[in-house]
């Protein structure tokens, strides 16, 4: 059962880094970031805290998918919609879902519809469709639907490992037999919910946020959605379908030291990354490429970072690209995801932006400029409130 | 070739019930409050762990479950949880709060999977979580997710089931799941429990 | 004892949920965030809260807090001397 390979042949994404997973790489391969003055978020604090926030209304989001006037879609909805089309394209998956799954990760889902109806759902009944949007499934079947998937059908709210969860449990039901393509991934969009939120456990910066600095201050917030279609190497194969990646190893664990805050020896970390090693019957040295978790709040980076030098002997190459999108909640692990694939691809590490001095408590620096080189394996970190830690493990195809 | 695993411990909490393996062994009056019901089953089972009194409902009634559940834990069981409301109870207070004064504290608790952070803490639990959000317990979903866990050798023995808590009610049917026993762990078993 | 001091006892009590302990069991001078009360990383973000809501009082600095809410005892003359 378990050498049934997991192969990756669909990807879509949209952040605020690009409309799609081109767009994204150049933006990357160029160092530059997305964040920036939140201005569609009807929030109080927009000269407070920079965000990464995609620079299209709900309106025109949903005249590109086509929507009908009235539809209630919420906008975490809009961008999984967005970003899942594209990944089934890729995947060349377009009229028989039957045995098609999709497996959806989200934090905040419909909050943010929820944040503009709540007072006028007493007087307007026309609203009344959307008091089910608070519900984080709700989000994942407005995409179903729209995908034209009506199968397995799922949502996991672990927080802010959601999407790296998500795939996770894609794998496991492919090697089940259960599916012969899952659409795996996470959506999550700003809202007063989580900018209110973060900010009263004092963990937003009011600048760029800074990953793995010294002087790092906090994390930026931000709102993405991307999935990967994933099957077995064999159903790929028969399809005759191009595989962009391979999916060797995936693990999760859970630090149990503090419901936000992770332990000072990063035990939930490292015991996701040596299980997902282990899984992936690999050694710490085979990794080229680690895309952090890293938050840049202090907690975070300095917690991961001890439990990678207790992992690795010697530290590859390392990056947080949340410094180009923020931190995009349960969508992390799925953008990171891609990113993590798009290294393997073009063989190449992105830079952890605004990185200047090494922490004082760290033996190693990020990589800050963008580069080719050699990449066969990448291990990407997703950790959420919770104690929730997991890794997964992509290979070139 | 593929082992069975075993149902070797089951806990309900419902109308001020305890069930441990089907027989009572904790209630109280139908007319207090939930909070009120969860702080005499902390006291009656003498939990003493003073975090116990910062927690949501939802949290509560996992440490409330976990601890009849089982005494100890090997550190690598796994938590698969599934519920309908989320985590409703703490939205709605955070809701509430942030017309003055949002409290950091429940707003941590606005995520589901807290209650499995605090369990792992509790019982020091290193493992494997998944939380699941569905209109309805799911038995054969459930039973094949924790199940492909213990296959995989992911985790040596599971906690797995129904940990709902909304603004009306609350219900909870959780499970120890281990290699070795005499109830065979089936979706169906878990159904049959489930409704028992 | 000075009423400012019990209060905040009251308060801490109430606010962090501190079920077990009783306004007796708090000394003036105990570390909120020793073992004798064993406060945490959300509990401190809760004391901002508290002296905002019910003493006006803003702590820009979240370093600050750790020098303010070492006890009772400094909590309080920090709301003196700020109020």
């Amino acid at each position: 059962m378990s050498s049934r390979k997991i192969v990756v042949t669909g990807m879509g994404m949209l952040s605020a880094i690009g409309k799609n997973v081109e767009e994204n790489f150049n933006a990357l391969t160029q160092s530059k970031s997305g964040i920036g003055e939140i201005e569609f978020l009807d929030t109080l604090h927009r000269k407070d805290f920079p965000g990464g926030e995609i620079k299209w209304s709900n309106v025109e989001l949903a005249d590109f998918l086509d929507l009908p006037k009235i539809h209630y879609f919420t906008r975490a909805a809009l961008l999984g919609a967005y970003a899942a089309k594209q990944a089934l394209q890729q995947a060349n998956l377009t009229t028989d879902f039957k045995q098609v799954g999709f497996i959806n990760g989200t934090s905040v889902g419909g909050m943010d519809t929820t944040e503009k109806l709540y007072s006028k759902f007493k007087n307007k009944s026309e609203n009344f469709p959307f008091i089910k949007a608070q519900h984080p499934g709700f989000t994942t079947n407005e995409i179903a639907n729209y995908l034209g998937i009506n199968g397995t059908v799922s949502t996991i709210s672990t927080a802010c490992s959601s999407g790296a969860n998500a795939m996770m449990m894609g794998a496991r039901l492919l090697k089940q037999n259960r599916l012969k393509q899952v659409v795996v991934g996470a959506t999550d969009c700003l809202s007063k919910f989580t900018l209110n939120g973060f900010h009263s456990l004092r963990i937003l910066s009011s600048e760029l946020c800074k990953p793995f600095d010294e002087y790092r201050n906090g994390l930026n917030l931000g709102e993405a959605a991307a999935y990967l279609v994933i099957e077995t190497e064999e159903e790929a194969q028969r399809r005759g379908q191009p595989i962009l990646a391979y999916l060797e190893g995936y693990a999760n664990a859970n630090d149990a030291y503090h419901q936000t805050a992770s332990s000072a020896t990063g035990e939930g970390s490292f015991l996701a990354m040596q299980n997902a090693l282990q899984e992936a019957e690999l050694l710490p040295k085979q990794i080229d490429y680690i895309n952090a978790h890293g938050t840049a709040t202090p907690n975070n980076d300095l917690s991961e970072g001890i439990a990678i030098q207790r992992l690795f002997d010697k530290i590859p190459p390392i990056s947080s690209t949340k410094a180009f999108t923020g931190h995009t909640l349960a969508a992390a692990g799925a953008i990171e995801a891609v990113y993590s694939i798009l290294g393997l691809q073009h063989q190449c590490v992105f830079p952890n932006l605004n990185f200047k001095e090494q922490m004082a408590d760290l033996k190693f620096s990020p990589q800050t400029t963008f580069k080719e080189q050699k990449v066969e394996y990448v291990l990407s970190n997703s950790f959420g409130f919770g104690g929730n830690c997991s890794s997964l493990i992509f290979s070139k195809a | 070739m593929k082992k069975n695993g075993y149902i070797t411990s089951s806990v309900k909490l419902k109308n001020h019930q305890i069930f441990k393996n089907d027989a009572l062994l904790f209630k109280t009056e139908p007319h207090i409050s939930t909070q009120d019901f969860l702080k005499e089953a902390y006291r009656f089972l003498e939990i003493n762990y003073p975090k116990f009194h910062k927690m949501d409902v939802l949290c509560k009634l996992g440490i409330i479950a976990s601890c009849v559940l089982k005494e100890d834990y090997p550190n690598d069981t796994a938590l698969v949880f599934q519920n309908a409301s989320g985590s409703e109870v703490s939205d709605v207070q955070h809701q509430k709060n942030i017309q003055d004064f949002p409290s950091p504290a429940n707003f941590v608790y606005t995520l589901p999977n807290i209650v499995m952070g605090e369990i792992s803490i509790k019982h020091q639990l290193h493992s494997e979580n998944a939380f699941f959000i569905a209109e309805e317990f799911q038995p054969q979903f459930i039973h094949l997710y924790t199940e492909s866990l213990l296959d995989q050798k992911k985790a040596s023995a599971a906690m797995c089931g129904w940990l709902e808590a909304n603004l009306d009610d609350y219900h909870v049917f959780l499970n120890y799941i281990e290699p070795r026993g005499e109830d065979i762990f089936s979706a169906a078993m878990l159904s049959e429990k489930f409704l028992r | 004892m000075s009423n400012l001091r019990l209060q905040l006892k009251e308060k801490i009590i109430e606010q962090l949920n501190l079920e077990d302990l009783s306004v007796e069991d708090i000394n003036n001078e105990d570390l909120l965030f020793g073992d004798e009360i064993g406060l945490d990383s959300i509990d401190a973000l809760e004391l901002i809260v508290l002296l905002e809501k019910d003493y006006g009082i803003k702590l820009t600095d979240p370093a600050q807090g750790k020098e303010v809410f070492e006890s009772v005892e400094t909590m309080a003359q920090f709301i003196e001397k700020n109020a």
